[in-house]
């Protein structure tokens, strides 16, 4: 049972590097392969609310996420931003449903995410190298005994998409903070999931880093077919490159295109007012 | 004559090449997932395993021990997930109480300095039974190893990640958990309550300070923890003081030997 479910993993991870590394030949300019967005996914959160004791974190939080999309969450501290992505996660106890629909057939499947935190708390000097780190959590062969040259040349490719080929065999520990979102980005992408979760994903990297890692994105979200959810502070990268946004504070208070989301007198209070008094 | 015409150091030299991979594999994640403070907390447990054996007329105290530990590191868990404080504080609340247990128990009239040998250990009082108990913690630490230890990497590195690829993870660290409690268990009287972590942690730490990725990582503690195992057993018979500080005093010898080299080799 085990054994078979090792095997699959690692078969279904084959499939998916040869079809792209397939597209790639085909096409010879197309840097990803890979089934694009379809625009049939969709995601439906339905009325999520959380509660910590008698305190209401999120009420009544409902969205519609299709795939193909770039949706930015947005709102200040403690507006609940970080419990509706631990809700999505499933680490979260909340009422209310979130549940992944194909609207073509009207089916409903498990959601496979992938998830970007804002940073790790590794221990310091810790020796873990990009390889290690991402063949422990996309395979089963123990890294620990030894590196395998399949594995590490699939990991490589996968990397080198992502625009981190040259770090596989870094120390994670002396990543700066641009490669490692990149490095854990291709991570989340290994297999594709359906959603793509990113927390806070840009904060503490350089200008330049962050507009790569947005370019990233909007490549990724052109090839294949995924959503993704983007939590940040950054607000005129997501004037750039969001296609929704939503403003969370306890409960959805605007959502729409960027533009619309600017103009919302939700936004005006939960930014403006914030930055006068910052 | 030399140490190994006594047929009780041959016992303690296998029982060495026994203790010190097992203590060199298990150290390394020990150090890296942060749970220094909870091994050391179940080697103090010891006593409590001990004194339950004692009132329940258990003959097998390592039986006793092993019980206790697994359901120390199991509780413990689960009130650490609980969230209601943390992990240090879970931590010291229990290791607080196992200890006081454990003294109150044993010091009844008067009778505590009969166990007080096991806050230094005896190396030297090893059976053929110890023996065999021992080689088949090892084995179960590589069983373990083999089938968990990517899981159990990739939740020191980011619980939520882990979560998210599918990694079974309170399953995850629960076994490992009640690995640590088996093993410390098992190796307490020899190595000593007041020791053995020294042991675990100190050839995993020298380790990291020389090590790029995870195997080298292993690589190098297991040699530096089998490497002291052996100086400290020698040295010990020749200076004539107990094994497990002696031990600990190399393998603390190594660990300062590796973080020049790191300082050296950055310049």
């Amino acid at each position: 049972m085990k054994k078979n479910k090792y095997l699959q993993k690692n078969k279904e991870l084959d499939e998916i590097i040869d079809d792209e590394k397939a597209a790639l030949y085909r096409t010879g300019k197309m840097k990803w392969g890979g089934r694009a967005a379809c625009g049939f996914h969709r995601i439906e959160i339905n009325d999520l609310s959380v509660k910590s004791g008698n305190t209401v974190i999120l009420d009544k939080v409902s969205l519609s996420i299709y795939c193909g999309k770039l949706t930015v969450i947005i709102g200040k501290n403690g507006g609940g931003k970080s419990t509706l992505i631990k809700s999505i996660l499933g680490e979260r106890a909340y009422d209310g449903s979130i549940v992944f629909r194909d609207i073509k057939n009207n089916t409903v499947s498990r959601l496979k995410v992938g998830y970007v935190p804002q940073k790790l708390d590794l221990e310091p000097n810790m020796p873990l190298s990009v390889y290690d780190m991402a063949a422990g959590y996309i395979s089963r062969i123990p890294v620990f005994l030894r590196k395998d040259k399949n594995l590490y040349d699939r990991i490589k490719t996968r990397l080198e998409m992502f625009d981190a080929g040259n770090l596989i065999d870094k120390r994670v520990c002396d990543l700066s903070g641009g490669e490692l979102q990149r490095v854990l980005l291709t991570i989340a992408c290994t297999p594709v999931p359906n959603l793509l979760l990113l927390d806070e994903p840009v904060s503490g990297i350089d200008k330049n880093g962050r507009e790569l890692f947005y370019k990233i994105l909007a490549d990724l979200k052109k090839s294949y077919d995924l959503s993704i959810i983007l939590v940040s502070h950054d607000l005129d990268l997501m004037a750039q490159y969001a296609d929704d946004v939503v403003l969370v504070d306890k409960t959805v208070t605007a959502k729409g295109t960027p533009e619309e989301v600017m103009a919302s007198e939700a936004f005006k209070q939960t930014f403006l007012v914030n930055s006068l008094k910052g | 004559m030399g140490f190994l015409d006594y047929a009780f150091m041959k016992n303690a030299l296998v029982a060495i090449l026994l203790i010190t991979p097992m203590f060199g594999i298990m150290g390394t994640m020990v150090v890296n997932n942060r749970m220094a403070f909870f091994s050391d907390a179940l080697g103090h447990s010891a006593f409590t395993g001990m004194a339950i054996g004692l009132l329940l007329g258990i003959s097998d105290k390592d039986l006793s021990m092993v019980i206790f530990a697994i359901v120390f590191a199991i509780l413990l868990n689960y009130i650490k997930y609980k969230n209601v404080a943390s992990a240090d504080t879970v931590i010291s609340v229990f290791s607080s109480l196992s200890v006081a247990v454990g003294l109150a128990i044993l010091s009844r009239n008067g009778n505590f300095s009969k166990y007080s040998v096991m806050l230094v250990g005896d190396i030297l009082n090893v059976t053929v039974t110890d023996i065999v108990k021992l080689a088949l913690a090892l084995t179960a630490t590589i069983v373990v190893w083999i089938f968990c230890y990517n899981g159990l990497s990739g939740i020191g590195i980011n619980k939520s990640i882990a979560k998210s690829k599918g990694i079974p993870v309170i399953l995850y660290e629960n076994i490992f958990a009640c690995l640590v409690a088996i093993v410390v268990m098992l190796t307490v009287r020899m190595a000593g309550i007041l020791i053995i972590n020294a042991l675990l942690i100190l050839p995993a730490a020298a380790a990291r300070n020389i090590s790029g990725n995870a195997r080298e990582y292993h690589l190098f503690s297991c040699v530096g923890s089998i490497f002291s195992g052996l100086t400290g057993l020698i040295l010990s018979f020749y200076l004539d003081v107990a094994a497990g500080p002696m031990i600990a005093i190399v393998a603390s010898v190594l660990f300062f030997l590796t973080f020049a080299v790191r300082e050296v080799g950055r310049k």
